[in-house]
Order: C-alpha cells, then structure tokens, then sequence
C-alpha cells in the first residue's frame, strides 16, 4: 500500500485529517454561551449578554429568585424552592447549558452562536 | 419515419470517451442502490474513473467522462434538473477545477491520492455550497459538515489508492492524441 502513498500524498492526507478535525471542534466542541435566557412561568422575561456582570431578581410563584451574570458565567444565586438544586448545580458558561428551579417556575439557559441542541426550548 | 439519416463524425477519441463515460456511469448506478447511512455520503466510485482518465488522457477527456456521466446518470436514475443533479453537477464543476490545478502538482511527489483527496474535498465543499446557499440556509446545515469532510476524506483515501493500483497493473498506453 505505501507504494502507492507518494510522499505529497501523506501530506494531503495530514491536511486533510487536520481540515477534518478542526471541523469536528469547530462545529461540534462544546461552544462558550455568548448570552443568557431567563424564562419565568415559560415566558421569557430576561435576555442579556454575558459581557457585563449584573444581577436579575426574577419574581416567581414562591418568591424571588437571584440570578448572577460574573465574568462570563451565569448562576442562580438564591432561590425559594425547598431542593435548591438549581443553585446546587453553580456557575453555567457553555452554551445549551441550564438551570431550572421548578417550584418557582424559573429557568435559566445559555445561549451561544450556535445552539447545540434545542430540546430545552418551550 | 424520417427518411434523412444524420451521421455525426466521430473520431476514435470521441469512441474512447463514450466508453469510459458508459463505465462510469455504470458505477454511479451500481452505487446508486447502496443504502447510505446520510444522504450524501457515497464512495463515489465514479471518481475513479474520472482520475484514472485524468491521468491517462489528460485533463479534458476527465472533463467530459464527468459531466457526461452527471448528465447521463442523471437521466437514468430520472433525477434530471432535480436539486440531487444540481448537487452533483456542482460537486463535479468543483472537482474538475481544483483537479485542473492539481494535475500540474509535480507527479513525482503528487500521486493519485492527493488528486483523490482533494476533488473529494471540493466536491463535498461545493455540495454544502449549494445546500446552504440554495436548499436549506439554516445553521443546521453546517452541523453535518465534520461527517461530510470525514466520509470525504476516507472514499478520498480509498479511491485513490484503487486508482494508483489500476494505474500501475495497466499497461502503460502509448501517448493517445489530445482531443
């Protein structure tokens, strides 16, 4: 077989591999978010780029809820429900990541320049 | 019933590119009964052909061995003027120009594979060209590409060493006339 590989040939087929794995981590790999979703009750009631640190008290059926945008990443700080496992799960920076705190109706995602899957859309 | 008979010329050149045209429309029948895991993903064993003419009588005999068989394969498969033939005249357009390029590559360092490879990539380029641009302009599209790029380059690999195993059993031709 190497009879038939010239020595150009390897070097096609080295650009070629590397062409194919850039593409894979372009495309596929997993994308920073670029901007964050709040959605409370399944309405969205807040859009907001990650670039700037601030914070969102999101009103729900329990109570406020805390969300924080810092450097990038997003998490929800404080809530009323009883499991706070979405406060559990901490700082959110890829995009398609999410937070959601069912009890009080609040959910945070990220969304980047592309979506890697959109099952989570209402 | 016409009465009046038209009679073409035709020089052993044109009889040589009709018969490498048939075999390689032949090939893109058989292969147009494979099941593909994603449309779009294909061998492309008609490419064989195509490069082994390119590299036996030149590049414009390629030229038409590969629109011909775009053409005529698309008849039969009654795909004619549908976007699956715009899909594959456009790749095909896309291969003949970078393999017009590539052919003045130095063949001492540049074999059948490089050709292979890389009519493989403008091929598939086109084609995602064409279905982002024309067919579906949606991100989504784009996601696919990685697969695409990959199928191209393994049927890229694996045709060219056919074509570099056929190139060296053959008996080499004596220099045919450009046509």
């Amino acid at each position: 077989m190497s009879q038939y590989f010239k020595p150009g040939d390897w070097l096609v087929t080295l650009a070629g591999m590397l062409l194919v794995g850039s593409l894979f981590a372009q495309l596929w790999g997993r994308s920073e978010g670029t901007s964050v979703v709040i959605r409370s009750g399944g309405k969205v009631v807040a859009e907001a780029s990650l670039a700037r640190n601030r914070n969102f008290e999101i009103q729900g059926p329990l109570g406020t809820t805390l969300v924080t945008v810092e450097n990038r990443r997003v998490r929800i700080a404080k809530d009323p429900s009883p499991r706070q496992y979405c406060v559990q799960q901490g700082w959110l920076s890829h995009a398609g990541e999410a937070a959601l705190c069912l009890p009080n109706q609040v959910a945070v995602e990220l969304a980047g320049a592309v979506k890697p899957y959109d099952s989570l859309s209402y | 019933m016409t009465l009046s008979v038209i009679n073409l010329p035709t020089a052993p050149d044109d009889h040589r590119i009709a018969r490498l045209a048939a075999f390689a429309i032949g090939l893109s029948l058989m292969e147009a009964v494979l099941p593909s895991p994603l449309p779009g993903v294909k061998p492309g064993l008609a490419n064989i052909v195509t490069l082994l003419v390119l590299q036996r009588f030149g590049w414009r005999a390629a030229a038409w061995v590969s629109l011909l068989r775009v053409v005529a394969g698309s008849l039969l498969l009654g795909t004619f003027l549908s976007p699956g033939f715009v899909l594959s005249f456009s790749g095909a357009m896309a291969s003949l120009a970078i393999l017009a390029l590539a052919c003045k590559l130095a063949p001492n360092w540049f074999g059948p594979v490089s050709h292979s490879i890389l009519a493989a990539f403008a091929h598939i380029g086109a084609q995602m060209a064409v279905v982002y641009f024309w067919l579906i302009p949606h991100s989504g599209v784009l996601y696919l590409a990685p697969v695409f790029a990959a199928a191209a380059l393994l049927f890229g690999i694996v045709n060219g060493l056919v074509v570099a195993r056929l190139l060296d059993e053959a008996a080499p031709v004596p220099a045919p006339a450009q046509s």
